[in-house]
């Protein structure tokens, strides 16, 4: 396009790296912090790089035993996709192949996708007092998994759309039955549209705050509630909010990295085939 | 024919299966359904019941008392307020995120040396924990240790202290950046992938004729990617409405009740204050308002077709 020709690819490649800096910067600030030594955070200028790399900012939160909690996060997240996924695409089959529910159906499903959680979080507390299920593994992974749902049943059903039914068919003429055709020639046909939803699933739970804020006291307390304790009044644990929120980083970029072919599809809600 | 012939043919799997099996696909939905129900229908009709009622954590009265938390809704300022730092916050961050995002998928729809190594990078806010975006930015933002004064003050040739998070005129661009610096990536993907997805031939053709960029991006590019960025305003949208984990991060809310969003004060209601029913009442508000905008909004844009 002609105002595209003109800006000259030097003009373009400046922009381009000052949107990256920006985008970049804040991300390089607090892994760096995770790494310098009290002298180098407290210092006034601000030191750009560290010295040296040093982790004794990662061996206090071990020592202290907070970074239990990022174990907690992966328990959470883990089982509550792997339930998500499971049952989702149960669903997402149904709605497709069979209709189930028609358009109201699948209508109300991504509408709970929608919800603020602020909404529903109070009512569900409230529910969980009684049931003695706050502060357990199975209280929130309950709820990471319904939040999830609206979420794989959506984008499974992309998925299963682009499925030839003919397989389907030739399968059931051959003696499978419906549970068999399911599991040996649907799941195989969609495995990789059950990765990266499972993916994207998992950074969901892996991200949140407010429930994991408002049902955990002690026992299953997340990562992210964590790195809020960490928030003082007047002074911060610097050094410790940083360390902690790399440890909860890492493992999501590493899962994203893993997908980056589904990127896209995944943030988009299938909006975007890719 | 005997009977007994007749149930052997039907019970051979092609006819066994070729029937429409309607409990095995309503098997199909039933446990998801019922854990949707659990956290969408349920919280729904408990909020109901009980914001006719005045529980508090002092006092559990479950005694009927008709409309007093509606009515208190109304005349309750700190709540309206709430609402309008929700949507001035929506009105600004998204519009805002929009642009920038178009104009860097802009920028890098055509090749470049390095460009998925930029596009990788660029990637990396939308994909962190929001609570730790604003922790992130909590760092940045330090009046002394943050960089964010500093290169101020090497901009303007001497020394900035501002106080990012508790001056009331720089808190809410400060929760602004963070928000845009997080989420301005997630529409950037998006659009660059609808950008790379219009017709060149319809573009070339346009240009032969002589139209310039500005009616070429109106006429033909931003029809054709309408319906992508139409579902991604509505995800960033309702994501923006219930705003929470950057403002808790960065203000808390403050400074007194100066950022409080609807997410924030609900949540004060309902667990700082112990205000039981009346927090059952504002949720109650909230489902149903926000049911009504998504459910328009999905069946206008066409979504579940």
């Amino acid at each position: 396009m002609n105002a595209r020709r003109r800006l000259a690819l030097p003009l373009r490649y400046a922009a381009a790296i000052a949107f990256t800096l920006f985008f970049i910067f804040p991300v390089y600030w607090l892994f760096i912090i995770s790494f310098k030594t009290p002298a180098e955070i407290f210092s006034y200028p601000p030191v750009w790089y560290p010295k040296s790399i040093q982790f004794a900012n990662y061996w206090v939160l071990f020592k202290d035993g907070d970074a239990f909690t990022v174990w907690n996060s992966l328990v959470l997240a883990s089982i509550s996709t792997l339930i998500a996924m499971v049952l989702g695409t149960m669903c997402a089959y149904s709605l497709v192949r069979f209709r189930t529910g028609g358009e109201n159906l699948a209508v109300w499903i991504i509408s709970q996708r929608l919800m603020p959680p602020i909404a529903i979080i109070f009512p569900i507390f409230l529910l969980y007092v009684w049931l003695g299920w706050v502060d357990t593994y199975h209280g929130l992974i309950i709820l990471y998994t319904a939040f999830s749902l609206p979420y794989v049943i959506w984008m499974m059903r992309g998925y299963i759309e682009e499925v030839p039914i003919e397989l389907e068919e030739s399968a059931l003429v051959d003696g499978c039955t419906r549970w068999e055709v399911l599991w040996k020639v649907v799941f195989p046909m969609v495995r990789a549209g059950l990765f990266a939803t499972a993916v994207f699933t998992f950074v969901f739970a892996w991200n949140d705050f407010i429930f994991a804020l408002v049902l955990t006291r002690t026992e299953v307390i997340t990562y992210t509630v964590q790195v809020t304790h960490y928030f003082g009044g007047q002074s911060n644990f610097w050094a410790k909010i940083a360390a902690m929120s790399v440890l909860g980083t890492v493992p999501i970029f590493l899962a994203v990295a893993t997908m980056q072919r589904f990127l896209v599809r995944g943030i988009s809600m299938g909006a975007v085939k890719g | 024919m005997t009977s007994e012939t007749v149930d052997r043919v039907l019970d051979t799997p092609v006819h066994r299966h070729r029937m429409p099996d309607r409990n095995f696909r309503l098997w199909l939905v039933f446990p998801a359904v019922l854990l949707l129900l659990l956290i969408g229908l349920f919280p729904l009709i408990y909020s109901l019941v009980i914001s006719f009622q005045n529980l508090t954590m002092l006092d559990q009265d479950t005694s009927f008392h008709g409309l007093m938390n509606y009515a208190q809704l109304f005349r309750d300022r700190r709540l309206w307020e709430a609402i309008l730092h929700t949507l001035l916050i929506t009105a600004v961050a998204l519009p805002l995120e929009l642009v920038l995002g178009l104009v860097m998928a802009q920028l890098f729809l055509d090749h470049m040396p390095g460009r998925q190594l930029f596009i990788a990078l660029i990637v990396l806010p939308t994909i962190i924990s929001p609570i730790v975006a604003g922790a992130t930015w909590r760092l940045m933002f330090d009046q002394r240790y943050g960089p964010v004064n500093q290169i101020i003050s090497w901009l303007t040739g001497q020394q900035q202290v501002l106080l990012w998070t508790v001056n009331p005129k720089l808190v809410y661009p400060a929760i602004l950046i963070c928000e845009i610096w997080q989420w301005t990536p997630f529409m950037f993907l998006i659009l660059l992938a609808a950008l790379s997805h219009v017709d060149r031939s319809q573009l070339e053709a346009a240009e032969l004729d002589g139209a310039r960029f500005p009616r070429i991006f109106f006429k033909i590019v931003l029809p054709a990617i309408w319906p992508v960025m139409a579902i991604a305003i509505l995800i960033r949208g309702v994501d923006l409405v219930r705003i929470f984990d950057v403002i808790w991060a960065l203000t808390g809310g403050g400074p007194g009740t100066m950022t409080e969003t609807i997410s924030i004060y609900t949540y004060i209601q309902g667990f700082q204050q112990f205000e039981s029913s009346y927090t059952a009442a504002i949720a109650f508000l909230i489902v149903a308002l926000m049911s009504i905008v998504v459910t328009w909004a999905i069946r206008r844009m066409g979504l579940a077709r």
